[in-house]
């Protein structure tokens, strides 16, 4: 995540330009969650329900409580994410938050189970918190491992510089397989028409692209003329072998980018859904638990 | 007529430069090749693609050289004849050429209309590199779950709930609020397992008493006056409040069946009652409820009071008067009888001698013990009333004639059938005939003494049924038979013999409020907790105190006692006159799993 440099409400200069989510205010929330888990532990262990810890109890509602709204305040972040803002309550500020007192709700959340767990909507809606924690802990790790390799991968190149790259080497490989004949043209058309962007989510995600057109035309071409006497220098066949191996270079990271670019966003395609999931099952088990009870 | 080729391509800002190039010939070539008059430098199109050729009818024809095709009008050909009046459009890869007639000579326009690669087209950079359009979207994803999990989880339950309602019992079949049940229901409730609106009738409010009721109208009478006992209990306090809250906004009021018996705990039998739901309102009970008579109690080892037993206070009838009297006052107790117990314990002495002599035939020890006299109940746990025949008649003999070797006893029990058995039995036997009085007579000189011996034989047979009474008033009095044991009232005026026997009333449970099993402390003498030994008095009330009790019985925090004890153990909230629930279960377990050992070879 880029960090803005923040000034601290001390009012003391403290440039935090590198001061990531995770670590934001010296590990603030990290702290303010693990005082939360330590109560929440310490208070189950020493305060006696009867007849056992469950939902139910006076102990069991307060958790229910404290957990719902949570939630509530966590799913807050996808609106507020939209306006970035500095200061304590900067959006940074808030993201690390979000972070670690959603890491507090596998505590509250699953105490106030009791571990009374089984085949019913209560579970179902702990599974889908548990799947949204999960998720976002992947998202935790991505964003932080992601952007640094997402930079050396970028080579300090913008993406627009990147798709302009693909085309100036489609518009040169274009030119110089003007002189070739119609099988050979055929491989080179091949790579222009196929779409570097294409491929489905699979590919994009894994980065593997066994049908890739350049590699395939490339391939084709130097097996070909692999026992073929050189015909000198001014050989089309030559320029254009040049140009596939370099545009094959700017495909790999190309889909470099996209791959780690689409791990940065994949886990939101879990997390999100799912916290609605997690927000209509919290809502059918709350109604449900008043309902019949 | 002349072949004019224009070629139209546009520049990078999107400005069209427009070049026209005359060709004075029949036939025109169309290819890659820049021999060609048309010249389209597309990879698709062979490098000699096809010819046009003019026909003296003015029309031209298009021709694939190579086999390769191209397109007319979108439509794929390798040879076509176009009235270039009318127009057509050809089509060669990437470019087209459309064909018409101007000024007398065939115009072939070409164009390109396709980018030349992929990359090369318009697109949206903002997208370009993110998911949009391989995953589904996650607004998508996000109200398609809110509409799922809100249909399933909670629509279709409603439904199952609202079409089944008022119906006395629903199939046995899949219905969808069973999808709220948070855990399995007790063992004595698993029948209703899919049948949830047996319990639960109305939406948003607890299940009720009646409904419980419909059910266990026999075995779920109430504790005390429903108004005192939640006096007793008093509000909430601390963090109970929260639960409180919760009840009373979601029509759960205080005191109802359910506050205790929570279910959906789990399969299993009902757990008993917790200590803390006693506690909760016999801790500091005179507090809140200041009228009451009883004792506050917390924890059988910390504060429970003194045993109240309820005490005789006069034998006989069928419900004599009983008084609840705590043994720390040390009632004494008169029922009747008099029974000294140390005499019959002691390990000397005349009882014990007797024992020994009958030990033979009754199994007797070295002295009498507890045993010899008191049978237990059938099932442990209190013992049966002392029965005079069974238990006393082994020493206290009631013979008083012998007939052919057939002694004959007076009636236990039966007063005038003592009397009338006495008066027979002088009625129908003489006295002891005098030796003197035989033909082997041996006799004192002089025949005077022969008649009075005689006269005086005659005398006693004639006042014999009269001696009845006499014997009468012995068995009645000090030293007789009856006054050995029993209080006796004495005759209703002088000379008469109605004497009659003062009732006796056993108890079998002086504590109707707890419960004791003696079969439980089978390990135990009787002697550790009854002082009978040393007891000289039938009125000592031999029962041991709280202090005995807590020698082995901890409260339910005093884990380190030798029996940890919870209210349980004595007491259940429903209570009968039978074992609390923890002890029926306890039983209940020890007859699912005999205990087997297997002998050690």
């Amino acid at each position: 995540m880029a960090s803005n440099a923040v000034a601290s409400q001390t009012g003391r200069k403290r440039v935090a330009m590198h001061d990531g989510f995770l670590k934001h205010a010296g590990y603030r929330w990290l702290k303010i969650t693990a005082f939360i888990i330590l109560v929440c532990i310490v208070s189950y262990i020493f305060i006696d329900v009867s007849p056992r810890h469950n939902g139910g109890s006076w102990y069991g509602y307060t958790l229910g409580t404290i957990g719902a709204l949570l939630i509530l305040w966590l799913t807050m972040l996808g609106f507020r994410k939209r306006a970035m803002t500095t200061g304590s309550w900067s959006l940074k500020a808030w993201t690390s938050a979000h972070i670690y007192l959603g890491l507090s709700l596998i505590v509250i959340g699953t105490l106030h189970t009791g571990f009374q767990l089984g085949w019913n909507i209560h579970t179902a809606a702990y599974v889908f918190m548990m799947i949204v924690i999960i998720s976002g802990v992947f998202g935790i790790y991505f964003y932080a491992t992601i952007p640094e390799k997402l930079s050396d991968n970028r080579d300090e190149m913008t993406e627009t510089e990147m798709l302009e790259n693909l085309r100036s080497l489609d518009r040169q490989l274009h030119e110089s397989a003007q002189s070739l004949s119609a099988e050979h043209a055929t491989l080179v058309l091949q790579s222009l028409e196929q779409d570097p962007f294409g491929g489905g989510f699979m590919r994009r995600i894994s980065g593997r692209y066994p049908d890739c057109a350049t590699r395939l035309a490339q391939a084709d071409l130097r097996r070909e003329r692999a026992y073929q006497p050189k015909m000198g220098s001014d050989d089309p066949l030559d320029k254009v072998d040049a140009l596939l191996e370099k545009k094959e270079a700017t495909l790999a990271r190309v889909r470099r980018h996209l791959k780690l670019k689409a791990m940065l966003q994949v886990w939101l395609f879990i997390h999100v859904p799912m916290t609605f999931a997690l927000i209509a099952s919290l809502s059918a088990h709350i109604i449900s638990v008043f309902f019949y009870w | 007529m002349t072949f004019i080729v224009r070629q139209i391509a546009t520049t990078a800002d999107g400005r069209e430069i427009v070049r026209s190039n005359p060709f004075d010939s029949d036939q025109i070539g169309i290819g890659r090749s820049t021999e060609n008059a048309i010249h389209l430098p597309d990879l698709a199109v062979n490098p000699d693609h096809a010819t046009i050729t003019k026909r003296e009818d003015g029309h031209i024809v298009v021709e694939s050289t190579t086999g390769q095709n191209f397109t007319l009008d979108g439509k794929h050909r390798v040879s076509v004849t176009i009235d270039p009046g009318s127009g057509a459009e050809l089509g060669f890869g990437g470019h087209v050429i459309i064909v018409s007639e101007e000024e007398g000579n065939i115009l072939l326009t070409v164009k390109r209309v396709e980018a030349l690669s992929d990359s090369a087209e318009d697109r949206s950079e903002s997208t370009l590199y993110t998911l949009q359009g391989l995953l589904p979207s996650k607004r998508i994803g996000a109200w398609g779950f809110v509409a799922l999990v809100l249909a399933a989880f909670l629509i279709w339950p409603i439904y199952t709930w609202a079409t089944w309602r008022g119906v006395e019992e629903r199939p046995d079949q899949f219905h969808a609020d069973t999808m709220w049940s948070s855990d399995a229901l007790s063992q004595a409730h698993h029948s209703l397992e899919k049948d949830c609106q047996a319990c639960h009738v109305d939406a948003f409010v607890t299940v009720t008493d009646k409904t419980c009721m419909t059910c266990h109208e026999d075995d779920a009478h109430d504790h005390a006056n429903p108004d005192r006992l939640l006096t007793a209990r008093g509000g909430p306090e601390g963090f109970e409040k929260i639960g409180a809250a919760f009840a009373s906004a979601f029509n759960k009021p205080p005191g109802w069946c359910v506050e205790c018996h929570t279910e959906h705990e789990g399969a299993g039998a009902m757990e008993p009652t917790a200590q803390k739901f006693c506690a909760d309102c016999h801790e500091g009970m005179d507090g809140r409820l200041t009228d009451t008579k009883l004792e506050n109690a917390s924890d059988f080892g910390i504060e429970h009071p003194q045993f109240r037993p309820a005490v005789l206070l006069k034998p006989g009838g069928k419900n004599p008067p009983r008084k609840r009297i705590s043994l720390d006052e040390k009632p004494t107790e008169y029922n009747g009888l008099k029974f000294p117990h140390d005499l019959h314990l002691s390990k000397t002495g005349g009882v014990a001698q007797m024992g020994r002599r009958l030990s033979a035939k009754y199994d007797f020890g070295p002295s009498l013990v507890c045993k010899d006299c008191h049978t237990p109940d059938p099932k442990g746990v209190r013992f049966e009333p002392v029965d005079m025949k069974e238990d006393c008649g082994m020493c206290h003999s009631l013979a008083f004639d012998e007939v052919g070797g057939t002694v004959r006893t007076l009636r236990h029990g039966e007063p005038d059938m003592v009397r009338a058995d006495l008066r027979a039995y002088y009625r129908s036997t003489r006295p002891t005939r005098p030796i003197n009085l035989g033909g082997m007579k041996r006799r004192r000189p002089g025949a005077a003494n022969d008649v009075r011996v005689a006269s005086d034989y005659a005398r006693a047979v004639q006042f014999r049924p009269s001696r009845a009474n006499m014997a009468i008033s012995q068995v009645f009095s000090r030293g007789g038979a009856c006054f050995d044991c029993h209080g006796v009232t004495p005759p209703t005026a002088r000379g008469r013999v109605d004497y009659a026997i003062k009732p006796v009333t056993q108890t079998d449970r002086y504590m109707h409020k707890g419960w004791f099993s003696h079969e439980a402390h089978n390990d135990e003498d009787c002697s550790s907790c009854h002082t009978a030994e040393t007891s000289k008095d039938a009125r000592d009330l031999l029962l041991p105190g709280i202090k005995t009790c807590r020698e082995c019985h901890g409260g339910e925090f005093q884990t380190s006692s030798d029996v940890p004890s919870s209210c349980a153990m004595c007491h259940d909230y429903h209570a009968d006159e039978g074992a609390p629930w923890l002890i029926k279960e306890q039983q209940k377990d020890k007859r699912k799993k005999p205990d087997k050992k297997i002998a050690q070879r």
